[in-house]
């Protein structure tokens, strides 16, 4: 039964990825270093690919890696502080059963706060937003820095250096090792969210590149990490299920040619059920603690989308009021924006239009408002004014991609008399959370 | 006689497969499950989504309480179940090898079934 696609490396790489943030966690506690820790997690990781396939991976992964990681690094010091001979690599290849029970009472019990420590110190409030997720990428998700300067199209080198900045800045920044009170907990968790709605949203802008569509995945890896240290906790529920339920259209949004489908036209069948039903039953079970946020909202207005089998199934009206809650709970003209587009479908074209005058001024350098103001215009058949619109989306356009979306409009409103009814759907991407 | 074949596996791991590696598994699955069907052994088989989509009735209390989450904190997590026919223990445990090389990691209960009520709605889904 042997198979190419599914050698033992694969599944023990898959082991490690699992294992990672825990064990991680675990030995930044020991160790009170993010270097030393990385660097014991790197030589368990070196032995664990080693001993596992000879020997069958332990019972306990995590802490296998922990103790053998702990190991590593201790011996490292020893041997650089007084040159000490080394026991046998054998020695420690497995846990004994004395070991076991203790490194699960060491580590079960800390799981919570190794993790959530590991996750925030990458957000700490120093670092830019760019280097947060970097160092997440890298610290966290276990990608490696030639990875992650793909995916955010920069030179290995210039990676490199980010993170190691971000490190420096931690290093002498005060990390507190003691375990978090209840509301320090919780300023946690909405940083790490917030950490991880940007990393989905690097990958989903430019989900046509599959090094940074990646992003996404990571992003739905990490979100389901906190809420496995939160499972009670609403919005994260709503978090994962943006994510998932956003996702899951990847797709369908994109043609053979990489030009981005809008929803409307995209091909549902398409779309991953599975994310999907996760998604919906993420939304449902947040719902019931009856304590909404903004996640829980995004990800109700995806799960609205996600709910109707064809476009026109949609229930506008719906998601209408879902912006409006949005808009009372992060006031911005992005949100606005959002909301206008669902009017658009509710009461027309020229509601939408006063929806958003007042936001020509705030979004005067956004290229979807431009989009969405020409697309209303054009439903008009205000085909003059909807080309001035068109022109300055174009000018403002950050890729081909959404420059060859604007000038499809631009050729219905240069004269084709079949102008497509129902456009407008111009809306921006998930990035409106900020 | 009817045992369940559930099936446990870290659904850490499982989630940290690639998507490539994931449907490897299923499409060997799929060659097990359609080999029992045709031999009159398979019945009805799920997959679960993670447990962080799971709630739990807890009725230790009046009314009941309900909890985000599994019913256990474990290790590996019960994330799917196969029903089969076997003459006995041993041809259960002969189709619990054969799903288990399909897929790799975890653990398979073998666990005979006292009560069996199919789904009997009009046109249900098999």
């Amino acid at each position: 039964m042997t198979d190419t696609a599914l050698t033992d490396t694969a599944f023990i790489h898959a082991a490690l990825t699992a294992a990672r943030p825990q064990a991680m966690g675990a030995l930044l506690r020991y160790f009170r270093d993010l270097d030393t820790a990385e660097e014991a997690y790197q030589e368990a990781c070196l032995r664990a690919l080693k001993s596992w396939p000879q020997k069958g991976p332990p019972r306990d992964p995590v802490a296998w890696l922990i103790l053998v990681g702990r190991n590593a690094a201790l011996d490292g010091k020893r041997r650089a502080a007084r040159d000490a001979p080394l026991p046998p690599d054998a020695a420690i290849s497995d846990l004994d059963d004395i070991e076991a029970p203790m490194a699960e009472r060491l580590d079960g019990a800390h799981y919570r706060d190794d993790v959530l420590r590991l996750l925030f110190i990458c957000c700490h409030p120093e670092l830019p937003h760019t280097q947060q997720i970097a160092l997440a990428l890298r610290v966290v998700s276990g990608l490696s820095v030639k990875q992650i300067a793909r995916a955010f199209l920069v030179s290995e080198a210039a990676m490199e250096q980010r993170i190691t900045r971000a490190k420096a800045r931690i290093a002498k920044a005060e990390v507190p090792f003691e375990a978090p009170g209840a509301v320090e907990r919780a300023e946690r968790f909405q940083t790490v969210a917030a950490m991880i709605y940007l990393v989905f949203n690097e990958g989903y802008s430019a989900a046509a590149d599959p090094a940074r569509a990646g992003l996404c995945e990571d992003a739905i890896r990490l979100a389901r990490l906190l809420l496995r240290l939160f499972p009670a906790e609403p919005e994260i529920m709503g978090l994962l299920a943006l994510l998932l339920l956003q996702h899951a259209r990847a797709r369908a949004r994109f043609d053979a040619a990489g030009e981005p489908v809008l929803l409307d036209a995209q091909d549902r069948t398409l779309w991953d059920r599975e994310r999907i039903i996760e998604g919906l039953a993420l939304v449902d079970k947040a719902l019931r603690h009856r304590a909404p946020g903004p996640y829980q909202v995004q990800a109700a207005i995806a799960a609205t989308h996600g709910r109707a089998a064809r476009a026109e199934d949609t229930d506008w009206a719906q998601i209408d009021a879902l912006y409006a809650a949005l808009e009372f709970m992060r006031p911005s003209p992005v949100v606005t924006l959002n909301r206008a587009v669902a009017v658009s479908k509710v009461k027309g074209p020229e509601a939408a239009l006063a929806m958003i005058a007042p936001l020509e001024g705030p979004l005067s350098g956004y290229f979807h408002f431009h989009g969405a103001k020409g697309a209303f215009l054009l439903q008009l058949e205000r085909n003059a004014e909807a080309k001035v619109a068109f022109d300055t989306a174009i000018s403002l356009a950050g890729t081909a991609a959404e420059a060859s979306q604007i000038r499809r409009y631009l050729d219905q409103a240069a004269g084709d008399s079949a102008a497509k009814k129902g456009g407008g759907d111009v809306g921006p991407g998930p990035a409106d959370a900020s | 006689m009817m045992y369940a074949i559930l099936c446990y596996h870290e659904e850490d791991v499982v989630c940290a497969w690639t998507k490539e590696q994931d449907d490897a598994v299923m499409a060997r699955l799929a060659v097990v499950q359609e080999r029992l069907t045709k031999e009159g052994r398979m019945g009805a088989s799920l997959r679960l989504l993670p447990t962080s989509a799971a709630t739990t009735l807890r009725k230790s209390q009046e009314p009941p309480l309900v909890i985000d989450g599994p019913f256990a904190e474990t290790k590996e997590q019960l994330l799917g179940f196969y029903l089969v026919d076997a003459d006995d223990l041993d041809g259960a445990l002969e189709i619990a090898r054969a799903l288990g090389e399909a897929n790799p990691g975890g653990a398979l209960e073998v666990r005979p079934v006292g009560l069996f009520v199919p789904d009997m709605r009009q046109g249900a889904k098999s």
